[in-house]
């Protein structure tokens, strides 16, 4: 009984949240990823470029709820979200066409794309803040809660209570099927092998006839759908803000480069590496030890090893480690 | 500083990949065609160009083959072979000259629409996809066609049987040799009229080379006109129709393989007596 | 016309600028911006140094700034009485455990042979070593916490003049440089952008958080000036009659003149720092340091040294930063950890560069002034301009009233076009390189 209950708290406040949160670092990662492929540089806007994308789903969720429009137990975000996938998508190919494709046709190097994505990410963080204000918003509406804490004791009879809420659900579930298609796309579909003989090797794909403008336009219609799927899940799960969306740039770029940039795989694994990392390290484990060591021995602190504010420690503490022990990170990059 | 978009040096694999990254311009805009008949089936006119608006590198330098031949060019060190065979495809500027294939000429035409117009060309570096297994090689190789290219790719591991066996592997797996196979694999996907290799056998032992020039003397046989750069001069020369030696950007001596190998001139300058 | 002509002709156009300010809104906004003006030119130096001699690419420079905030608090502050015996020593203790857990695993990294025993005594020595410097530090920080919480709650500092936090603050930075030089330029590849940016998270998260050394949010005020208080001047009859000399009144007077005399702090160390890297520019170090930028290979070649001279000029330009950062906080009189932001404190120095003319250090001078000037102003242009496309508009229109609101958020949009716009049509920058 003990033992269950050390289980079910474990669940309860580390292995779903962390599932959750790994899910969308992995989304995030996996965007960042396909540009350094097939772009070549680190795109420091991805932060913005996800919170522009949640921004226009809040933006069409409030005009349906306006107009009572909902999905009953599913937030009404999910209807808005092919939208806002729309709204990102002109958004990023109209910055390609507009601010980076000249300096492709420069033969710019990456660094300079950086930069370059530097002034973007003032851009789009001055947009979103223009139309929907730095405030935190919470677009939730539908069921909160699959199962609450409250029925899963009465369902078990156990002393632990485990929730496991909507959007926990509804992020694995939706990070699921975009990298099963992802995956699908990358490695089943014309198009899809296009773009990694692309970022595999520049010259031999214009040489086989392959279209850089092609696959540049397609890299970032795809990068828009994960960015704002995302954004809106991980404003689902928490709320929407935007300098929280900036600051997921460390944790993102941190799960891209742990998995070996380059390699979608690698974005993933890496995702979940890091956003366990964040939540074992800095949750307080008092409760799960309690149940699982004889009373004699029950820790007197919180035992959390670092306070939450460190998370951004943690993440950047893995990514040193894995970097030392492994220089090109879990999986080797470079093979979008 | 020259160029505003440099890196100043810059290394930080955080931020920047430079693994893959071209140097070819990739949008290029092709001239028109215009018709030309007579002459051998590919031919580099009395060329004289260089790379941008660098010093010519070649100078009134002509090569050609026929259907059915195997052209090979060498020379020393440094002598344009390479630029010669990259001239022919358009990768140079040309200042003076032209190209012409199967009656055509073709000299405003940019690489990519060479390729689209039949010319297979195998670069002598970085000409496989590292990352993609030797199949997707193959498909990456036909890119450009729309029509079912199954029959191909079955021709393909008919030649180089190898292939097949690991066509599912990753083609940066493989060997020296087995390497140099999917790179003419891939340029012959797109069933080129001719097929460019510039030194196929760089870089492999002796007995994998002998190999090669068998499969390339195979490929051959299937029909299509080879041209090719070569630094194992002797060796090229014995299985070539027709010969180039190349000097400083100039045609020094040209014959057919058997008579450059028996000029004793030749003998004595490039393949040590 | 001549370069040296253009190029005093655009500092004549910022000091135009600013007087502008100075006669439209009032001399105390134009000495303020020419301050943190002054400020922004060595940060943006500073990052010249890193970016523009050396192509090394820092996003961490809040962090470095951060530093220096801190030096300016341990170095002035007077310490808090009782502090130090009631915790300081064990903070020590604790803070030296942890730098010798630190030191045992790397010490059995490098000793050990490669295997599962190194892995098993490493992770051993660093989570043993862990929950030995949580031991000792909770205890001595929770007693230093309980001092006082609402005036102290934190050790204090060593009560020296501040000035002396400058150069301090300097070597705070430097020995954080150090640190993630060595580890980040020691690597295979080059991993110091990912490295600085978070580093300089992790900075700001233990100032935000450890109470004992920062009073973390709480925030640390009335840090001790290098000039007088205006209180002091205002009650100071010689000073009264000055100013009236000057048609001014006491406060104002007493205000603007402290204002000046910071400015004339800064203006010096900007000088001396912009004397210092011109002079490093042109020596051989610099030299040499350009020849590696332009061309690694053969510098590699020659037998330069190439990490050692990045990291020198890494550590280098943080130690700017740092001595900036202090500077700072020297004359806001307080370290707030709360204000660090990347975008503010990292990404507006890059804009800065960019935009002055990467690798000229006069460049990053004015590009300091132009863009600090553009952040403070273009929130009242935005207003002004948000005040005239509304001017149609019904009283009391939703959207009149958020088009308003939102002004203030032009100042991001501003800088990222001001930067992209640069970038694309005169990508060296206003003064470029020569």
């Amino acid at each position: 009984m003990e033992f269950l209950n050390a289980i079910v708290a474990l669940s309860n406040y580390v292995l779903i949240p962390g599932i959750a949160y790994g899910s969308q670092l992995a989304l995030g990662a996996l965007g960042v990823t396909l540009v350094y492929g097939i772009l070549r540089f680190s795109n420091f806007a991805h932060g913005d470029t996800m919170a522009f994308g949640a921004m226009v789903t809040i933006l069409f969720t409030w005009w349906f709820q306006s107009m009572g429009l909902s999905l009953g137990p599913l937030p009404t975000a999910l209807i808005a979200l092919p939208l806002g996938i729309l709204g990102t998508m002109g958004l990023l190919l109209l910055t390609d066409r507009f601010v980076y494709r000249f300096y492709r046709a420069q033969k710019a190097k990456p660094v300079i794309l950086v930069i370059v994505s530097l002034g973007v990410m003032f851009i789009m963080n001055g947009i979103v803040r223009f139309i929907i204000g730095a405030d935190d918003i919470n677009f939730l509406d539908g069921e909160r809660f699959i199962i609450s804490a409250r029925d899963f004791k009465t369902m078990t009879g156990l002393d632990e209570g485990l929730a496991f809420r909507t959007t926990q659900l509804i992020t694995i579930v939706t990070a699921m099927i975009i990298v099963a298609a992802l995956f699908w796309f990358l490695n089943k579909t014309r198009s899809g092998k296009s773009m990694r003989a692309y970022s595999d090797n520049e010259d031999l794909a214009l040489l086989s006839g392959i279209n850089p403008e092609r696959v540049v336009m397609i890299t970032w219609l795809i990068v828009a759908v994960l960015a704002t799927v995302a954004g809106v899940l991980y404003g689902l799960d928490k709320s929407f803000k935007p300098f929280t969306y900036f600051q997921l740039l460390l944790p993102i770029f941190a799960s891209a480069i742990v998995g070996g940039l380059g390699n979608p795989v690698g974005a993933i694994a890496g995702g979940f590496v890091i956003a366990f990392s964040e939540v074992t390290i800095t949750y307080a484990w008092k409760k799960v030890l309690g149940y699982l060591l004889p009373e004699s021995l029950e820790p007197s602190g919180l035992v959390q090893l670092l306070s939450t504010d460190y998370k951004f420690a943690v993440s950047f503490v893995i990514l040193l480690i894995v970097l030392l022990v492994k220089p090109t990170g879990l999986f080797k990059g470079q093979a979008v | 500083m020259s160029d505003p978009y440099s890196d100043r040096g810059n290394k930080d694999v955080s931020i920047a990949n430079p693994k893959g990254m071209g140097s070819a311009q990739p949008i290029q805009k092709s001239g028109a065609v215009e018709p030309a008949a007579g002459g051998p089936f590919l031919i580099g006119e009395n060329m004289t160009g260089g790379y941008g608006k660098g010093p010519d590198i070649l100078h009134d330098c002509t090569i050609s083959v026929d259907e059915g031949e195997i052209a090979v060019i060498v020379g020393p060190n440094g002598a344009g072979k390479s630029t010669g065979m990259k001239a022919v495809f358009g990768m140079l500027d040309l200042r003076e000259g032209r190209v012409k294939l199967d009656s055509e000429d073709i000299t405003a035409l940019s690489p990519q629409d060479r390729v689209a117009k039949g010319m297979g060309f195998v670069p002598q570096t970085s000409n496989i996809f590292t990352s993609m297994t030797v199949e997707e090689n193959l498909e990456m190789g036909a890119f450009i066609r729309r029509d079912d290219f199954r029959d191909t790719m079955t021709q393909v591991y008919d030649l180089f049987p190898i292939l097949k066996e690991k066509r599912f592997q990753a083609a940066g797996e493989l060997s020296g040799g087995q390497r140099q196979q999917v790179a003419v694999g891939r340029a012959l996907m797109t069933r080129p009229k001719v097929l460019m290799l510039d030194e196929p056998t760089a870089g492999v032992s002796p007995i994998v080379m002998d190999e090669l020039f068998d499969r390339i003397i195979e490929v051959a046989r299937t029909g299509i006109p080879i041209l090719m750069v070569e630094q194992n001069a002797r060796q090229a020369l014995e299985i070539a129709d027709k010969g180039y030696v190349l000097v400083q950007g100039r045609n020094a001596y040209t014959g057919s393989g058997k008579e450059l190998l028996a000029d004793p001139e030749v003998r004595k300058s490039f393949l040590g007596g | 016309m001549s370069e040296g002509i253009r190029n005093t002709l655009l500092f004549l156009l910022v000091a135009g600028l600013i007087t502008y300010v100075g006669y439209a809104q009032s001399l105390n906004s134009a000495l303020l911006i020419i301050a943190m003006g002054l400020l922004s030119s060595i940060m943006a130096l500073g990052v010249n140094l890193q970016w523009g001699f050396a192509g090394l690419f820092n996003v961490g420079i809040m962090g470095f700034v951060a530093l220096g905030g801190l030096a300016a608090v341990l170095v002035g502050m007077p310490p808090t009485p009782g502090g130090f015996s009631a915790g300081g020593v064990g903070v020590l203790v604790a803070l030296l455990m942890g730098g010798a857990t630190i030191a045992a695993a790397v010490y059995a990294t490098k000793k050990m042979r490669k295997g599962w025993l190194r892995t098993v005594v490493v992770i051993v020595l660093l989570v043993g070593g862990f929950f030995v410097f949580r031991a000792l530090l909770d205890p001595s920080v929770a007693r230093i916490e309980e001092i006082n919480p609402a005036e102290y709650g934190y050790l204090g500092g060593l009560g020296w003049p501040v000035l002396l936090a400058w150069p301090v603050g300097g070597l705070f930075a430097a020995g954080a440089a150090w640190l993630i030089g060595k580890t980040a330029l020691g690597l295979r590849s080059d991993y110091l952008a990912i490295a600085t940016l978070g580093i300089a998270e992790i900075i700001i998260a233990v100032m935000k958080n450890e109470d004992w050394l920062t009073r973390g949010v709480k925030n640390v005020i009335g840090v001790p000036r290098p000039v007088p208080y205006e209180i002091d001047l205002q009650n100071d009859p010689s000073f009264v009659e000055r100013a009236a000399q000057l048609g001014m009144d006491p406060v104002e007077g007493s205000t603007l003149w402290v204002k000046f005399l910071y400015v004339l702090l800064f203006g010096a160390v900007l000088l001396i720092l912009l004397w210092m890297s011109q002079r490093a520019l042109h020596s051989p170090w610099g030299r040499m340091l350009r020849a590696i930028r332009d061309n690694e290979v053969a510098a590699e070649a020659m037998g330069k040294d190439v990490t050692a001279r990045h990291l020198q000029v890494f550590i280098l330009g943080s130690a700017v930063c740092g001595i900036a950062g202090a500077m700072m906080t020297t004359m806001d009189s307080q370290l707030t950890p709360g204000t660090y932001q990347p975008l503010r404190f990292t990404f507006l120095i890059w804009v800065m560069v960019i935009v002055g003319g990467s690798g000229n250090n006069f460049g990053a001078v004015l590009g300091g002034f132009l863009i600090w000037f553009l952040w403070v102003q273009v929130e009242p242009i935005g207003l002004w301009l948000m005040n005239v496309i509304t001017y149609g508009m019904a009283e009391g229109s939703p959207l009149k009233a958020h088009l308003i609101d939102s002004a203030a958020h032009m100042r991001l949009l501003t800088m990222g076009l001001v930067l992209l716009i640069v970038l694309r049509f005169s990508p060296r920058g206003l003064i470029p390189e020569k």
